[in-house]
């Protein structure tokens, strides 16, 4: 997960009937659904970033040499898998049900 | 008037679900209406459906508070929804797991309880974890509100996206056939029926 | 759905099990539009998808116009009208804002366009359910309006819609509205009219023998009219009264059409207002689109526990049905109008604003409570009309009420 670029915003001396707004970052994460998950051959990883660039929920992180998924987040839609250019990922069943 | 609540997530098909029950239903001659509630369309979130029949005319075009039969169709979605909320006593549900029911917390509201492998059904037949054809034979096994023949015929009305009329009929059969179906109003031990 | 269940032998009419925005498609199609023109946006995309799939399949013979967004819907489909084609579009929220500038010309210009609004709330607090705030902001732009309360009344609506819009003493654009969610997905039996029957009922195409882009009749379409000086002003008083005049005009024709469609279909809908169970009643309540079907049942639950509560269901909103409003609520002395929409400007619902015109009307001291509900999508129960009744019960006159949020702890 990304770190907060600054701190969480007090939004207490705005009226909570005023303006339309969030502040608080929910919990729910699209992993928790998931029936197949991507997992990358690190040897034909190029470090081309389509996967990155593609992922509907931004779970996508860079390694050194590769790229990986956050699987709290990944809901397994198997996007990356399908644009990446040299195969490097495939996607597996999910475990347990 | 029976009030069913289908739960489950988007991409599933519980909402088709739905109207093909009502499809099922008004063809053999009832009054039913299904609506659907959901936020964003977008695949895995959580999604209801709710199907109102009757023998007589239904006007109200709401949600279903208070089912009598909870029908959920992804195994998941429990944890992020309360399926049960406002059933019932001496409701049906009807779930989609590979759990047995002395392994599952059931609320009291629930004297009967059907339960059915569908993902591990629907896997082969469509290569994905689409459940809904599977558990719309769980439903007609598990309340015998409606028989599998008239499922049979709603899906030969339908039009489908997503799979073909041959998979679905054969996951609607599989699913009536593989659903086991509990009797908890019995004293202290469930017992399998059928 | 697509599938229609076969005659039986005894000749029984067909029926198809569908949803609101499926049903609304099929009555476009038994309309025969010649070019439908549309752009998706919830809660009316499928009606769109239905309509693009009956072209496709050869069903519904009229060119699809694909562009780039509602305004260019609008402004072509003008075009169109214009040349003598009968149109169809629907749209809702965002998309009914984004075609504002044609959607206000439209009336001026007396074309008989029908446009479905699958009513929905509007941004901003971002939302994309149902509601009726968008079709609310716009009843002063000079269309027709009817709200409907069931799937079945979505199609019987939008046929009846060109026989009213094209009535040589109407040529006005019909808004035929139908609750987004409740209605538009709601999956119900539909009894499906014959294609001969509808082109009878219907007949021959009424659209631009007074205002035309035709080569055989040459003329300047919408002219500078107006300014201070000259014939300017009583020019444009003119087509004013005129306009007004093609409004009051649909009151009759609105009832006429709507009678003949029974006759011949055997579906009476109440064309203006509805009275359920209000000749005995003492106070009423005031409803719009799908809301009524539970407060009809929150009434019956009341009859049986000895009250005297009756039903006003409101169909034409546009133009506002005066005499017919005024019969109504001089039967009782309490009114509660349950509004699915704000009228930020009196801080009530819009039905009930204009409802105190007509209550006006009446000579009679009426007590009203405004209830506004089911906002952004929020369910009205039931439950909720029961809580409308208890308090229109006890309503008294003269004295100031907030309007009740009937969603606001839910």
């Amino acid at each position: 997960m990304q770190r907060q670029s600054r701190d969480h915003f007090d939004a207490s001396t705005i009226p909570d009937d005023l303006a339309p707004i969030a502040t608080v970052l929910s919990k729910m994460l699209p992993g928790d659904w998931r029936s197949q998950r991507p997992v990358i051959d690190r040897r034909k990883c190029v470090m081309c970033s389509l996967c990155w660039l593609y992922c509907p929920v931004q779970c996508v992180t860079e390694k050194p040499r590769w790229f990986e998924f956050d699987l709290a987040v990944c809901k397994g839609c198997g996007v990356c898998a399908q644009e990446c250019p040299q195969r490097a990922i495939s996607m597996v069943e999910e475990a347990g049900r | 008037m029976h009030e069913v609540r289908i739960h489950g997530r988007g991409g599933q098909g519980a909402v088709l679900a739905c109207a093909i029950l009502a499809q099922a239903l008004i063809d053999d001659g009832k009054h039913a209406v299904a609506i659907p509630s959901f936020g964003f369309e977008r695949r895995g979130a959580p999604v209801a459906a709710f199907l109102r029949f009757s023998d007589a005319p239904i006007r109200a075009m709401t949600n279903v508070y208070h089912p009598d039969c909870v029908v959920c169709i992804d195994p998941t979605v429990h944890r992020s929804v309360d399926i049960y909320a406002g059933m019932k006593p001496g409701g049906t549900v009807v779930l989609a797991t590979t759990a047995k029911p002395d392994e599952m917390k059931l609320p009291d509201a629930v004297e009967r309880v059907g339960l059915c492998d569908a993902v591990g059904i629907a896997l082969p037949i469509y290569r994905k974890p689409v459940t809904n054809a599977v558990m719309l034979g769980a439903f007609a096994r598990t309340t015998g509100l409606l028989s599998l023949a008239s499922l049979k015929e709603a899906l030969e009305q339908m039009d489908f996206r997503d799979a073909g009329l041959t998979q679905n009929l054969d996951a609607v059969e599989r699913g009536y056939n593989e659903t086991r179906v509990y009797d908890l109003s019995k004293v202290a031990h469930a017992a399998a029926v059928a | 759905m697509s599938a229609t269940a076969a005659a039986t032998k005894s000749n029984k009419p067909a029926y198809v099990v569908c949803e609101g925005n499926e049903a609304a498609a099929i009555g476009v199609g038994l309309s025969r539009p010649d070019v439908v023109a549309v752009y998706p946006i919830t809660p009316q995309s499928s009606l769109v998808e239905h309509l693009s799939q009956m072209i496709a399949d050869g069903r519904l013979r009229a060119d699809l116009m694909n562009v780039e967004g509602e305004h260019a819907v609008l402004n072509g489909l003008q075009g169109v009208a214009l040349a003598g084609g009968r149109t169809f579009t629907a749209t809702c929220g965002p998309g009914l804002a984004f075609m504002f500038e044609p959607y206000v010309r439209t009336p001026g210009l007396r074309l008989p366009m029908v446009a479905s609004l699958v009513t929905r709330d509007l941004l901003s607090p971002q939302c994309v359910w149902g509601g009726q705030q968008d079709a609310m902001v716009v009843r002063e732009a000079g269309w027709i309006q009817m709200y409907c309360e069931t799937v079945q009344e979505i199609l019987d609506t939008t046929v009846m819609a060109y026989k009213i819009a094209e009535h040589r003493d109407v040529m006005l654009p019909v808004n035929v509205c139908h609750d987004g969610n409740y209605l538009s997905f709601g999956v119900t039996r539909v009894e499906l009219p014959e294609q001969q029957a509808v082109d009878e009922f219907l007949g021959p195409p009424n659209i631009n023998w007074h205002i035309a882009l035709d080569p055989e009749r040459p003329m300047g379409v919408d002219p500078l009219t107006g300014g201070a000086g000259g014939p300017g002003p009583r020019n444009f008083v003119r087509y004013r009264k005129g306009q007004c005049r093609g409004m009051q005009n649909a009151l009759r024709v609105i009832r006429e059409v709507h009678a003949a469609w029974g006759e011949r279909f055997g579906r009476y809908h109440a064309p203006l207002v509805e009275e359920y169970r209000l000749d005995d009643a003492d106070y009423a309540l005031v409803t719009i689109g799908s809301m009524t079907g539970a407060a009809k049942d929150a009434v019956d639950t009341a009859r049986d526990a000895g009250e005297g509560v009756g039903l006003i269901k409101v169909k034409t909103f546009r133009p506002f049905p005066l005499e017919a409003m005024t019969a109504a609520l001089g039967k009782v002395t309490r009114v509660g109008v349950v509004d699915r929409s704000v009228s930020f400007g009196w801080n009530s619902g819009p039905v009930y604003q204009e409802t105190l015109g007509a209550l006006y009307r009446t000579g009679k001291q009426i007590s009203a409570i405004s209830f506004i509900g089911g906002l952004a999508g929020a369910d009205i129960t039931a439950e909720h009309f029961a809580r409308a009744i208890a308090l229109t019960r006890e309503a008294q006159f003269g004295r100031a009420q907030e309007p009740v949020w009937l969603n606001e702890n839910d």
